[in-house]
């Protein structure tokens, strides 16, 4: 509301505009700022309608009807040998590769401590434990008081390489090498010192109050190829019993990528979108860099399936995904599971403010300070984080009953099931879906 | 004390690492790696207070995240040997390649000739644990960058000239690097600053001389009796001052 005493509104200039510009006249910095992309871009998900059952193929009580949302991550193989024994016995002769077993498609994605606190940590993989999904421990190793939890943990190497060492990959049940992040494709990343407190310090094995420095390429990759020795190396190191998932951001022709990434060895590609959060991240990038996941899910599922290749990779989704009709959309695109971040951490409290790089959440959950982390109990936390996915996966049966599907393999892929809303035939294409009516 | 050889002539590197495992696991002391010819991934994730000797080039990754055996390679070996390893010692009678020592956490390594660019690259350190890295001969460009910690010592024992290569511990922010000799300006990399190390700064590599020294059968006065420079972090915040916030 414009009171008479402002400066007159313009929609050019506009007032976060011109305080950016007074800041930078100021300081002649890099402009940080916190959570996921605040730029005004149409978003893709609410232009793509999904479809129902009526009269012709019925649709199907999920109350009454058993719903199949259990999903598979990692490889599988393109075909399966039997041998059939004398007592018409038959056994599978292909060697399955390891996957990881979801009650629900829905996993929570890397957000590391450090970046959030401990509280948060426990809150989170709690509730995951519970549901039967997964959680990233983002790259900040991983905390002695999540161990209980460590079978439903996912650790991340990056190019920090923080509190990596046997222990830690020996104790995810998946490994997952980050290249690129939505929120700041390209770049690393930095924890600064502040953050940077005694526990912090143990669990990323760095001294106390020094920065925590990610450069931005990892210094053993500068290819496919040497993304696959790191991929196989870790592969090694933990004896091929876990899966190995590589993120990046999406970015321009990351379906190419994706399609290298399936070729390296990895079970898993993880893409993230631009509206992806971030503790801190220059607003150049955050606001500007990379595309939304919705066009990328489909355009790597796209190319994998056209190169025949969609089964040595699952397609985990994330980067904005606000609730059950974005994982259920996601879904029909081409992607396998999605992460949550910011949206697990609004069940706790969160209230996206959007200045997490400053260390004061007042939820507890951003913050290093003991006496706001203590703010954050872990069991309600944990408590509301499942019941938000409790209530995400009940209504993600409900619109697979409604659309007559019975299983989550049958949704995945499954473009028929969307209409486009007033989206350009460009960008049908590129979804490779119809427009509403057609 | 056990010893055993394994040869490797024609081993993929899986059933050879397979094959390592359970002679550790079985109490094996000593392994004798013959016919080694760039199979990566040598003792990767291995732990164990093992020793591992090495006839001909182990490719790259040898003895990533390493915990504790000692492997001695006699020949040279590829790219990133002691790649995020945590404990234990490497000792190349030879050169090593590129990223030699990427992101140690902790343990020794010992390079008798040249290794290749971005030695000791983000090598870091935590309480007990400070990874070294010993360089007989010299380094290309980006030596010690990104550091957050440990130490490498470089000799160049066929040169007296200065070190030039560009990048030198560009975005040091923890840790230390010894030349001998000098190191032209233009070399410092951005965050790091040089001078010439003290003699109490010299005895505390000390060890390190005479450890290099003994592997390799070198004289270590030489080596003693050489001054330095030293590299270290000008703040252990490079990049604290770079942003303003929204």
């Amino acid at each position: 509301m414009e009171r008479p005493c402002d400066y007159r509104s313009h929609p050019v200039w506009t007032t976060p505009i011109k305080e950016n510009i007074f800041k930078q006249a100021e300081s002649g910095k890099i402009l940080f700022g916190g959570m996921g992309n605040a730029a005004q871009y149409p978003i893709l998900f609410d232009h793509l309608v999904l479809d129902a059952c009526q009269v012709t193929n019925p649709s199907i009580d999920p109350l009454r009807e058993p719903m199949e949302l259990r999903t598979y991550i990692g490889k599988k193989p393109k075909q399966l040998e039997f041998t059939q024994g004398a007592n018409n016995d038959t056994s599978l002769v292909t060697k399955l590769t390891p996957n990881l077993q979801l009650e629900t498609p829905i996993m929570i994605g890397h957000m590391s401590y450090g970046a959030i606190s401990l509280n948060a940590h426990k809150a989170m993989a709690k509730a995951v434990s519970e549901v039967g999904t997964f959680m990233g421990t983002g790259e900040g190793g991983l905390h002695e008081a999540l161990y209980p939890y460590q079978n439903n943990m996912i650790v991340q190497v990056a190019s920090g390489r923080f509190g990596e060492d046997v222990n830690y990959l020996e104790r995810g049940a998946a490994i997952e090498i980050k290249i690129g992040q939505g929120a700041k494709p390209g770049i690393g990343g930095h924890l600064p010192g502040e953050k940077v407190c005694f526990d912090v310090s143990c669990t990323r094995m760095i001294p106390e109050g020094s920065d925590a420095i990610s450069p931005a390429p990892h210094h053993d990759i500068y290819s496919i190829e040497d993304l696959k020795q790191l991929v196989l190396s870790l592969k090694e190191a933990t004896e091929w019993k876990k899966p190995v998932f590589v993120k990046i951001a999406a970015v321009h022709n990351v379906a190419a990528i994706a399609a290298g990434i399936a070729r390296s060895g990895a079970d898993a590609v993880v893409i993230d979108g631009f509206r992806g959060g971030t503790g801190a991240s220059p607003l150049v990038f955050r606001d500007h860099v990379g595309i939304p996941i919705e066009a990328a899910v489909a355009a790597v599922d796209t190319k994998l399936r056209k190169q025949g290749i969609r089964n040595e990779v699952s397609i985990i989704a994330s980067g904005g995904i606000r609730q059950s009709a974005d994982i259920a959309k996601t879904i029909c695109l081409g992607a396998d599971a999605v992460y949550i971040g910011t949206a697990a951490l609004i069940a706790m409290g969160c209230r996206v403010c959007g200045t997490c790089y400053r260390g004061l959440c007042t939820w507890g959950i951003a913050t290093q300070r003991p006496d706001l982390v203590a703010r954050l109990n872990p069991d309600e936390a944990a408590a509301n984080v499942k019941n938000l996915l409790d209530a995400w996966t009940l209504e993600l049966a409900e619109l697979m009953g409604a659309a007559g599907i019975n299983s989550i393999e049958s949704l995945r892929g499954n473009r028929d099931r969307l209409r486009g809303y007033m989206l350009d035939q460009t960008l049908l294409d590129v979804l490779d879906v119809k427009s509403i009516g057609a | 004390m056990s010893h055993i050889t394994i040869d490797a002539a024609g081993v993929h590197y899986t059933p050879l690492n397979k094959q390592i495992r359970q002679a550790v696991r079985d109490g094996v002391s000593e392994i004798t790696l013959q016919n080694i010819m760039g199979q990566r991934f040598i003792a990767d994730g291995l732990t164990g207070k093992v020793k591992i000797v090495i006839h001909g080039v182990p490719g790259g990754d040898l003895g990533m995240f390493m915990k504790g055996p000692t492997i001695e390679v006699l020949g040279n070996a590829d790219h990133a040997p002691g790649n995020t390893m945590d404990e234990g010692t490497i000792i190349i009678h030879g050169a090593s390649g590129d990223a030699t020592g990427h992101s140690m956490r902790g343990g020794k390594i010992f390079v008798r000739d040249d290794i290749g660019y971005r030695g000791g690259i983000h090598m870091k350190q935590f309480q007990g644990k400070r990874p070294v890295l010993v360089i007989g001969g010299t380094a290309k460009a980006f030596l010690g960058e990104y550091m957050a910690g440990g130490l490498v010592i470089m000799f160049r024992m066929q040169d007296e000239a200065s070190y030039a290569e560009m990048g030198l511990a560009s975005g040091i922010h923890g840790g230390e690097i010894f030349i001998r000799g000098t190191v032209e300006d233009w070399t410092l990399g951005i965050g790091s600053t040089a001078t010439t190390a003290t003699k109490e700064e010299i005895e505390k590599i000390q060890p390190y001389i005479n450890e290099f020294s003994e592997y390799y059968g070198i004289d270590s006065q030489k080596l003693l009796n050489s001054s330095y420079t030293r590299i270290t972090p000008v703040s252990n915040r490079p990049f604290a001052g770079k942003y303003t916030w929204e």
